[in-house]
């Protein structure tokens, strides 16, 4: 169904670059993020961690920590409700271990004491008694029948037999005779691929402040993706009504996905109602790597077959994931987004996840599809090398289109792939020169984009000036998005508008701040607000003029009288309505609830030349473009951020960041010296070139933009170290020892 | 354990501060004398958050003792502006959407500006290799990049 | 604990000597405030030796310079004198850790600190430079190749500190370079290093070489054979080689999350290779 009711050249603040509402607060230290808040009478909370990466835990003794001075409270998983559903069970048991430690890092339990030392001193004084269990990390491993079981009786029916126990889920997609469609190619590729895993990343550690007083209430201040996600897994962890339990999002450090679920939060609910007292806990970069979620590793086998033109027969695609010590759908995202870009006869797409003793995994920026699309990518690109054919011609003769049935199930409506990819083709940066061990790297990318429940206040003040109330926090400009649509709906300037995220005490439930959502879905519920506004104005206005409802028309900001009565009386503006409207029937305010569907897909293309030191094997990337089709680009400024910032995490997902396991299951990196995230000197300028094929699902067209771009950088940046070095690697990240050693072998 | 007294100088204003002999001048600063601006993204100098000038070097407050701070000079990014009018590098990076998040801006400002006074007109490169140990995962740091080259400019009186 | 501001050296010797091993010196702070951080150690004192005179001086000591402990590697690299004298020790101080860091670390802190892939020290041990120890006997210097015992150890004794780093003076046509291996730009320890110190002969050929690898053993190595290698050449494709071989032979790394055996020994061979040609380029420009 098409909902767009405003076109290209119909925009009079949506599409401008206009100056975001909290640029002033952060740019002068003044905003308050996770850590930022003081109460009176607040205590310091600390966390003891598993020094095992799996063991029994006999018991646990507080006493002689609780026994220290200035020591106020010590909880473990026995201060949580019982819970029944197996997800919330999880949570919970990710938060404070229940009878085993399942990683290195796992909590185990927590401490509310004066001040920070006498809290770590606290958990020195914590006994616990473990015993230690074989461990297992590696997801290949894992699957093995004999392998050591993180947790038994999670496997879901579907899974063959011939897996372990970890193995708790399976999937499968696709369409068309697989065999048939290879027996038609001239030239099968089949390649096994291992990709790391990767950590979000956000600068800002987890941080909460708990509140809780003897009557039950309690107020929550934390970094989030989603307070009203927070308060319904805390809500149920500390057996608590909902409307018990106020959640606000403080400022939030980035996110990236790994701030929609809880970790500490449930930990310091419990300490501060044990204690009486405010209990602020702020996680150590340590913490942070260690015990929240990373994305998921991967292991897999992609076979593609093409004929010498270029025209893929079949496809099959087998894709292992682990997530950690629970149960996680990430695999089914991968298996489903593998072979989005591409419109295929024959394809078939499995997916496995995997229980492994790594901290559980969370959702990182289009989790599942990094990795999946980075080996579909490597084996297209493969055999474009092998029959000497363009890359992007390739693609652009299989590439998905309007009314292409995915291999996922859904058929495509209109979609910017074909677009995004002929944008690459006529940029200058594709017909650049390379110089010696320079190499140019072409790879697509997909995401899904979701919409959710969402709900939005529109306030008219009595100025005339309007507020937005939203539920999301603000991770990359979302109130300066969700104000300029505001503007552009009722027809006033982006400065009359003023968005604030509420508390869950304030609006009703939304969804987390995920699968690029917010823009998409809050902003077609705050158009939609803003157009019950006006119902409201023009009804109002209506009875002043004394003519029909139906017969006033809102245009840039006035009530207007319309067909028969035109011209008849002066249009009032939204300030002249606001003035009167305690006359014409009290406070005026336009509220909207949804849960959004039709987020519309998004693509990316984008093209990386890398120049690799062939003594040394390091890679340096020397230019980078980005092709993304945004739907209509609210503000466009952060749509080109969120391009330039996802690629840049998958440049160093590509390249250097992973998670290293000793033989112990112990994390050796588990620091920003050793997990290495890109830094400014590591970079080209990002370039961007933005494609606007409206979503008919929104209306004025906008796609979510977040999370695309991460996609494509994997494949892009392994396509292009494979033409400068002329070795092709199969595991990510492409660290200067590995390079150096394929092109040692190659001789 | 008895705590230390500081005298310091905290953006022109002579301060005080009792702190344990192992407290990092950053929790000074933020938890003694409320300058929240600066951030502990890691605690081991590895991301610039909490980067503070300290007698004119900039440095990283996580590695300073608040005890070192005793007679010295610290300037964080609350002493950026003056009054309400804002240092060019933070309307710059308003103007010029540096920022998605936020959380590593201070950091950012406080060490671009520390770059400028040294060097009125640095390349692109001489920004990124002074701007490397402040990590930024929001932004891939392009934007960071030409609003500091773009402040720059202006306070060369410049225009852009 | 306790913070101590020492007023001299004899004060911090002292206060060291004491504390029968809970001490530890502060000078740039940015290797022991993390090592306090992860928990690695408790001080029972830190003494902060930054206010003794002369430790953040620079000073010109028989054509070459002393460097007070407390110099930051910041101060170095804008010391006009020592980058003419001394450029590859300067580029090596200069790339521990990053801007921020530039502003505390010191040379004498990053050899303390014991590390076999210490970016100041091959370039200090290729330049043959000496560090002055104050001790409860006195004061004593000692070749900066000769401090480091091992990863984690020292060679000195209870209650001793190093004061200063003395470069030495050197001939005109003399010059030196250090190159180390990181897999990003900035940021990271070194993978494998390599820092290359020489003068030239009246014909340009090399007539005097010191070659320091680090990160390839359980401390930098000072490789003769390398030196060797080059001398009385002028760095054709066979002296190159044949440094190349003698840096590989020379190193004894482990495997670990930072690199393998394989590559820190291939690696450091092209560094060692790449550092002399840039210390033989400048070292020419000299004329």
């Amino acid at each position: 169904m098409n909902k767009i009711t405003r076109e290209k050249g119909q925009f009079k603040v949506v599409g401008t670059r206009v100056k975001r509402p909290d640029g002033i607060d952060k740019v002068t230290g003044r905003a308050q993020y996770g850590a930022d808040l003081v109460v009176p009478g607040m205590l310091t909370g600390a966390i003891l961690r598993s020094p095992h990466a799996h063991a029994t835990i006999n018991s646990i003794d507080t006493s002689e920590a609780l026994a220290l001075p200035g020591v106020k409270a010590v909880v473990t998983r026995a201060d949580f409700a019982a819970l029944d559903d197996d997800e919330m069970i999880d949570i919970a048991d990710n938060c404070l271990a229940r009878d085993k430690v399942l990683y290195h890092g796992h909590a185990v339990a927590g401490v509310a004491a004066k001040d920070a030392q006498t809290a770590r001193k606290a958990l020195k004084l914590i006994k616990v008694d473990y015993t230690p269990l074989p461990h297992v990390t590696d997801v290949d491993a894992a699957m093995k029948p004999g392998a050591p079981v993180v947790q038994s009786g999670r496997q879901e029916e579907n899974v063959q037999p011939e897996h372990s126990e970890n193995v708790t889920g399976y999937c499968e997609f696709g369409h068309g005779d697989v065999e048939a469609g290879f027996a038609k190619a001239d030239h099968i590729i089949e390649r096994d691929f291992k990709t790391a895993a990767a950590h979000q990343g956000y600068i800002e550690p987890h941080a909460c402040l708990a509140s809780m007083t003897n009557d039950g209430k309690a107020d929550l201040w934390c970094c989030t993706q989603g307070q009203f996600n927070v308060r319904s897994l805390c809500s149920a962890i500390l057996d608590m009504e909902a409307s018990q339990l106020r959640v606000t999002a403080s400022e939030i450090g980035g996110g990236f996905g790994g701030k929609t679920t809880v970790f500490i939060e449930p930990v310091a609910l419990a300490l501060s109602r044990k204690s009486g007292r405010p209990v602020k806990i702020v996680m150590t970069r340590d913490e942070v790597f260690r015990a929240t979620g990373p994305t998921v590793s991967s292991s897999s086998t992609v076979k593609i077959g093409m004929t010498k033109d270029g025209r893929i027969t079949a496809a099959h695609a087998k894709f292992r994931y682990q997530g950690g010590a629970f149960p996680c759908a990430t695999y089914s995202f991968g298996a489903q987004a593998a072979f989005a870009a591409y419109d295929l006869e024959a394809v078939k797409s499995e997916g496995w996840n995997a229980l492994t003793n790594r901290p559980k995994e969370a959702a990182y920026r289009a989790p599942g599809a990094p990795m999946a699309i980075y080996a579909v990518e490597s084996v297209v690109d493969e055999l474009t090398q092998h029959f000497g054919l363009d890359p992007l011609e390739v693609r652009l003769k299989n590439a998905a289109r309007e009314n292409t049935k995915a291999a996922y199930g859904p058929t495509f409506d209109q979609i910017g792939l074909v677009a995004t990819l002929e944008a690459a083709q006529k940029h200058p940066h594709y017909s650049a020169p390379l110089g010696e061990n320079q190499g140019r790297g072409v790879s697509c990318g997909f995401w899904f984009n979701f919409g959710g429940n969402t709900c939005v206040t529109m306030n008219l003040n009595d100025d005339g000036t309007v507020g937005i109330t939203e539920g999301n926090p603000d991770i990359g400009g979302s109130r300066a998005s969700i104000s300029m649509m505001a503007a552009e709906e009722l027809g006033i300037p982006y400065s009359d508008v003023r968005t604030i995220i509420a508390d869950t005490s304030s609006l009703g439930h939304n969804d987390v701040t995920d699968g690029s959502r917010v823009t998409f879905a809050v902003g077609l519920a705050t158009i939609e607000a803003a157009r019950d506004a006006i119902r409201k104005m023009c009804g109002r206005v209506a009875k002043i003029w004394g003519i029909d409802e139906d017969a006033v028309i809102w245009e840039d900001g006035y009530a207007k009288p319309s067909g028969p009565n035109a011209g008849d009386f002066e249009p009032m503006s939204i300030k002249e309505i606001a003035a009167i409207s305690s006359n014409t029937g009290g406070p005026i305010a336009g509220h909207y609830e949804v849960n959004a569907d039709g987020a519309g897909v998004s693509f990316g293309v984008h093209l990386a030349d890398v120049e690799v030191d062939p003594e040394t094997g390091y890679t340096q990337v020397i230019r980078y473009t980005v092709f993304q089709d945004a739907g209509k680009a609210v503000h466009p400024d952060y749509v080109e951020g969120q391009m330039q910032g996802g690629a840049v995490q998958g440049i160093g997902w590509a390249l250097n960041e992973e998670y290293i396991y000793g033989e112990d299951g112990v994390l050796q990196n588990a620091g920003f010296l050793d997990y290495r995230v890109p830094v400014a000197s590591d970079l080209p300028e990002i370039d961007t070139v933005i494609l606007e094929i409206p979503n008919p699902g929104h209306p004025y067209g906008v796609r979510g933009v977040g999370e695309t771009s991460i996609v494509p950088p994997l494949a892009a940046l392994s396509n292009a170290v494979s033409r400068a070095a002329g070795v092709r690697l199969h595991e990510l990240p492409m660290s200067p020892p590995k390079i150096l050693k394929a092109i040692t072998d190659r001789g | 354990m008895k705590k230390i007294h500081v005298t310091t100088k905290v953006n022109g204003d002579e301060v005080e501060f009792l702190c344990p002999p192992e407290e990092t001048l950053l929790d000074a600063l933020r938890d003694r004398l409320g300058f929240s601006g600066a951030k502990e993204g890691c605690g081991t100098g590895d991301c610039g958050a909490c980067s503070v000038t300290l007698n004119g070097r900039l440095v990283c407050s996580c590695l300073v003792l608040g005890a070192e701070a005793e007679g010295a000079e610290i300037s964080t990014v609350e002493g950026l502006a003056h009054g309400g009018e804002l240092h060019p590098l933070q309307q710059s990076f308003i103007d010029n959407a540096a920022l998605q998040c936020g959380i590593c801006t201070p950091g950012i400002l406080v060490a671009a500006k520390a770059l400028l006074e040294r060097n009125p007109d640095p390349s692109d490169s001489e920004i990124r290799y002074w701007l490397a140990g402040n990590l930024c995962r929001c932004t891939g740091y392009d934007k960071i990049i030409k609003a500091v080259k773009i402040a720059a400019a202006e306070m060369r009186g410049e225009t852009a | 604990m306790q913070f101590v501001t020492a007023q001299s050296t004899a004060e911090a010797a002292r206060l060291l000597a004491e504390s029968g091993g809970a001490a530890r010196v502060l000078a740039g702070g940015t290797d022991l405030l993390v090592q306090m951080k992860s928990g690695m150690v408790e001080p029972a004192t830190i003494i902060d030796i930054k206010k003794i005179p002369g430790m953040m001086e620079i000073t010109e000591e028989d054509g070459g310079y002393r460097i007070g402990a407390g110099v930051p590697g910041q101060m170095l690299g804008e010391h006009a004198g020592v980058v003419a004298l001394w450029p590859g020790v300067v580029e090596g101080c200069e790339l521990i850790g990053s801007t921020q860091v530039q502003g505390r670390c010191t040379m004498v802190g990053n050899l303390c600190n014991a590390s076999p892939a210490a970016d100041s020290v091959p370039p200090m041990v290729a330049a043959n430079a000496v560090a002055r120890i104050e001790g409860p006997d006195g004061s004593r210097d000692v070749p900066v190749a000769d401090i480091p015992a091992g990863p984690g150890k020292l060679n000195l004794k209870p209650g001793e500190l190093i004061t200063s780093i003395f470069l030495p003076a050197r001939p005109k046509r003399a010059s030196d370079a250090y190159l180390r291996f990181i897999p990003r730009t900035e940021m990271d320890i070194a993978v494998a290093s390599a820092a290359v110190s020489l003068e030239l002969a009246e014909d340009g050929s090399i007539a005097h070489a010191r070659v320091a690898l680090g990160a390839v053993g359980p401390k930098v190595a000072l490789v003769e054979d390398a030196a060797r290698a080059i001398e009385g050449t002028t760095l054709d494709d066979a002296a190159l080689d044949a440094l190349m071989a003698a840096c590989r032979a020379a190193c004894s790394p482990i495997n670990d999350k930072r690199g393998t055996v394989e590559f820190r020994t291939q690696v450091a061979g092209v560094l060692a290779k790449r550092a002399a040609l840039i210390a033989k380029d400048r070292a020419g420009e000299k004329q």
